[in-house]
């Protein structure tokens, strides 16, 4: 009898097999280790621009929760990622690639300051409210913008969101720049003070703002509406599967409209949150990128609103801690370079969500 | 006895929670035509997956011309010489047949279409495959797709051909076209595999057949030593109860008619070139055809998901406004959709929110608020009363089998009592046993009074479950008799736009 000879292409000692079913441990350990990850790969830039990254990143987690002022410096940075994470991932759960979080941020701080500067006189109870709605409405009416042709003749949202945002932060500077400058600011591109009426009561002497209340109740209020109502229930149905939907009779178009009003209205509340609550006024550059950071915090979240607030705290954390060891000499692009990593790690990892990675010749052996 | 072209040994393949193949044995040899027959869920797809490549086994060895093989990949696998053409075709739809052909080839960046395209034409007359290389895909009928596959295999020098349910989107007529085909490859050398759970089918075009349960090998015999009812045994470990006789139909007032509907495909052509049919309460309506033929776009056109482009549905007296499914629902309209995790389901999501997605604007759930609770204990219900099996209500449904899936489905449309049930392929991919479920519940509806139009591509279906049978072929109906009058050639014959009656609806 003849031994039948090995087959000369021998299976590579590693490869990918699709799961059946995702893993749902693998679901929550994926962001986990994105984050170790890409501080394994920050690490590896620090050293070679000749830091010890140990020290810098203890230096940042000491800066960001070490102290008092540090931990609550964390929260501030924190809140408008809250709002403005808890607004991207709800268009993005009905499938709405809404990039437009900056843009409708920036409209928000515009509509919280058109009141706080048109009506210094009004008294807080009168003054906090307007400008909150105002700073909801303007976000929101800056997300219905792209979302009405999205909704109409399927005109892609990628696009339309994020050519707004550089209309918007352009407008914001044409106010700053022009008819709202502060006439004594020494022409920096700011607006006057706004009255006391218009700013948000702070915690304990810190900067932690009432717009923590807001991001806290607006993440409660949106697993309400999520999993408890009918509209949450269409939300959901109609980002899983919108032939699904259509086929329940859902209003797709309306719902679009609706939901993208909501995620730029949260964004807009941001907005408002940070002029009422930080600058007190509205400035150039009041935003250092808010917006865009919501889309990585949404995502490492996995559109969850309880995560979206502790992911929030985390990349609230990345920011402080950046700004203390920049003083050593650390480059401010690294905790740029931290958050991409991050959401780099986190995209690369979803194969693993959906495939196995097999090791050895064969399997049984 | 020569030694078999391919041998698998032992094969076992384990998927988190199941065991799709357990210790499979299978030897094919050259010049054979042989069939793999099995319930869904036998393993039949797995253990093809498993020859092709696609998927690595636990244990278990392949042979190949005696010698072992281990494949990474399909490529490698059709680099030995085996090959298959899946259900759902790998064609480019907007490339021609010849670039579809040359797509994947090894060799440089030269690329001599006409060299290609001349040696198409020289394999499609050798072995009956007439097919134009200069086509593009989406101009082919399925038959036609399904032969350029087929080409796409043998112009690989394919030495075994596995076929995954080949005959489940062709005209009776065409199927048996195809079997001559395979029998030419057969002669030529080739060892032709082929996927399949329709007895008449083995019976027709096997020479082979090793038939697999739950995961294993029950046996393997020669067909001239077997008959269709012991295939039927092994395939489902009992003997088949007989046909139970359907009770007589109790024909009523009209609930569903069309008038002269006209409606365009996705593509924007028409698909329904004025259609006239009528539905009473308390009787099956079979729609007949090969799929594509238009009976998609009736079927969402009378669930109120497609423009009228000119014509008018009523149903139970209400003239259907222009696609509005919300309407349709509130007709009374329950609709089974072909693709159940694509259409009808959100796999996703679990149970309770899927039998919900119809449900969920009754007030008794709340105006804005759902209350969970109740809605849960209703799912539980309507689950149990349906015999549905899972793992859990909250667990995503896309873990559930075809038959569970279809048993939710059914659930879903069904506890609303509707007055017009359309269901499109509502057996497809299930197995026996879901089969006659599916059917039981279908029964059920008719005696309680619903009009059902029946899409279906499965003759023996319609003469089983239908009242009346109408043919599509093309947009048209070619064609509407009585069951009890109605002969399977001349169907088939009109499902091939070979012959149309008139028809006075």
């Amino acid at each position: 009898m003849k031994m039948p000879a090995e087959d000369t292409t021998a299976a590579p000692l590693i490869s990918w097999e699709k799961r059946l079913q995702p893993s749902p441990v693998i679901a929550v350990l994926v962001p986990v280790l994105s984050v170790f990850l890409a501080l394994g790969l920050g690490a590896v830039f620090l050293a070679f621009t000749g830091f010890n990254p140990l020290e810098v990143y203890q230096n940042m987690l000491h800066g960001a929760v070490g102290s008092r002022y540090g931990f609550s410096e964390t929260i501030v940075k924190a809140i408008p990622l809250m709002l403005a994470g808890l607004g991207v991932s709800v268009a993005f759960r009905m499938l709405l690639w809404n990039i437009g979080a900056e843009g409708q941020f920036y409209m928000g701080t515009f509509g919280a300051s058109w009141v706080a500067l048109s009506f210094p006189e009004l008294p807080f109870y009168i003054m906090l409210p307007a400008m909150f709605i105002a700073g909801c409405l303007m976000g929101g009416l800056w997300a219905c913008l792209p979302a009405i042709p999205r909704a109409l003749w399927g005109v892609n949202e990628v696009i339309t969101t994020l050519m707004l945002n550089y209309v918007a932060i352009l407008w914001v500077d044409y106010l700053v720049y022009g008819p709202w400058k502060d006439p004594q600011g020494f022409n920096f591109p700011l607006t006057v003070s706004f009255s006391k009426a218009a700013t948000l009561p702070t915690l304990l002497g810190t900067r932690v703002h009432l717009g923590l209340v807001f991001a806290l109740m607006a993440a409660l209020l949106l697993s309400i509406v999520l999993w408890r109502t009918r509209w949450g229930y269409e939300i959901r149905v109609t980002g899983e599967n919108a032939s699904a939907a259509s086929y329940a009779g859902m209003n797709i178009k309306r719902n679009i409209i609706l939901v993208m009003f909501l995620s730029g209205a949260l964004a807009g509340l941001a907005g408002m949150s940070e002029v009422a609550g930080i600058t007190h006024r509205l400035q150039h550059g009041i935003s250092p990128g808010y917006g865009y950071t919501a889309i990585i915090v949404a995502w490492l979240a996995k559109l969850h609103p309880a995560g979206i607030i502790l992911v929030s705290f985390l990349f609230g954390g990345l920011i402080v801690g950046g700004y203390s060891v920049q003083t050593s000499g650390v480059p401010a692009a690294t905790v740029s370079m931290l958050q991409s990593a991050i959401l780099f790690f986190v995209l690369g990892g979803e194969i693993l969500t959906r495939y196995r990675l097999r090791i050895g010749r064969k399997g049984g052996k | 006895m020569t030694a078999p072209l391919v041998e698998m040994r032992g094969i076992t393949k384990t998927f988190p929670g199941v065991v799709a193949n357990e210790d499979v044995n299978l030897a094919v040899y050259a010049g054979e035509i042989h069939a793999l027959l099995g319930e869904n869920g036998a393993g039949k797809s797995t253990l093809m997956s498993v020859l092709t490549g696609l998927y690595r086994p636990e244990r278990g060895e392949i042979y190949f011309e005696g010698q072992k093989v281990s494949f990474r990949s399909p490529r490698d696998a059709i680099n030995k010489g085996i090959g298959m053409v899946h259900q759902h075709f790998r064609l480019v739809a907007p490339f021609t047949v010849t670039e579809n052909v040359a797509l994947g080839l090894k060799g440089g960046f030269n690329l001599n279409l006409n060299k290609i395209a001349q040696e198409i034409g020289e394999l499609s007359r050798e072995y009956g495959l007439e097919v134009d290389p200069q086509a593009r895909i989406w101009q082919l009928s399925v038959g036609e797709q399904q032969r350029v596959e087929i080409i796409k295999l043998l112009y690989r020098k394919a030495r075994v051909l596995i076929l995954d349910e080949p005959t489940a989107v062709l005209t009776p007529q065409e199927a048996r076209e195809l079997y001559r085909t395979l029998k030419k490859m057969a002669e030529q050398g080739c060892a032709v595999v082929f996927i399949t759970h329709k007895l008449q089918e083995v019976m027709e075009a096997a020479d082979t057949i090793t038939i697999l349960r739950a995961g294993k090998t029950v046996a393997t015999v020669k067909k001239q030593d077997t008959s269709e009812k012991e295939l039927a045994r092994l395939m489902v470990g009992r003997e088949l109860k007989g046909l139970r006789q359907k009770p007589a139909a109790s024909r009523s007032a009209t609930v569903l008619s069309i008038e002269d509907l006209r409606v365009l495909n996705d593509k924007g052509l028409e698909a329904l070139k004025g259609i006239n049919l009528t539905v009473a309460a308390g009787e099956i309506l079979g729609i007949a055809g090969v799929a594509g033929n238009g009976q998609r776009e009736l079927a969402e056109a009378v669930a109120g998901m497609r423009t009228i482009v000119a014509g008018r549905i009523t149903i139970a007296g209400r003239v259907l406004e222009q696609g509005n499914p919300l309407e349709a629902i509130n007709a009374g309209v329950g609709y089974i959709p072909a693709d159940r995790l694509d259409m009808g389901l959100v796999p996703n999501l679990g149970a309770v929110d899927n039998l919900l997605l119809k449900e969920y604007r009754q007030e008794r759930w709340g105006k804005t608020f759902i209350d969970r609770r109740q809605v849960r204990l209703w799912a539980r219900e309507l689950v149990e009363r349906f015999k549905v099996r899972m793992a859990g209500l909250d667990v995503p449904v896309k873990l559930m089998s075809g038959g569970n899936l279809q048993r939710l489905l059914l659930a879903r449309e069904i506890s609303t009592c509707p007055r017009l049930l359309v269901a499109e392929y509502p057996s497809r991919g299930l197995d026996i046993g879901a089969t006659e479920a599916v059917h039981r519940l279908l029964l059920e509806q008719r005696a309680a009074g619903a009009a059902i139009l029946l899409i279906s591509e499965d003759l023996e279906e319609l003469f089983r479950l239908a009242d009346r049978i109408a043919v599509m072929y093309e947009g048209e109906i070619t064609g509407l008799v009585d069951t009890a009058a109605a002969r399977v050639e001349e169907l088939g014959l009109m499902m091939a736009g070979a012959k149309r009656m008139e028809v006075g609806a």
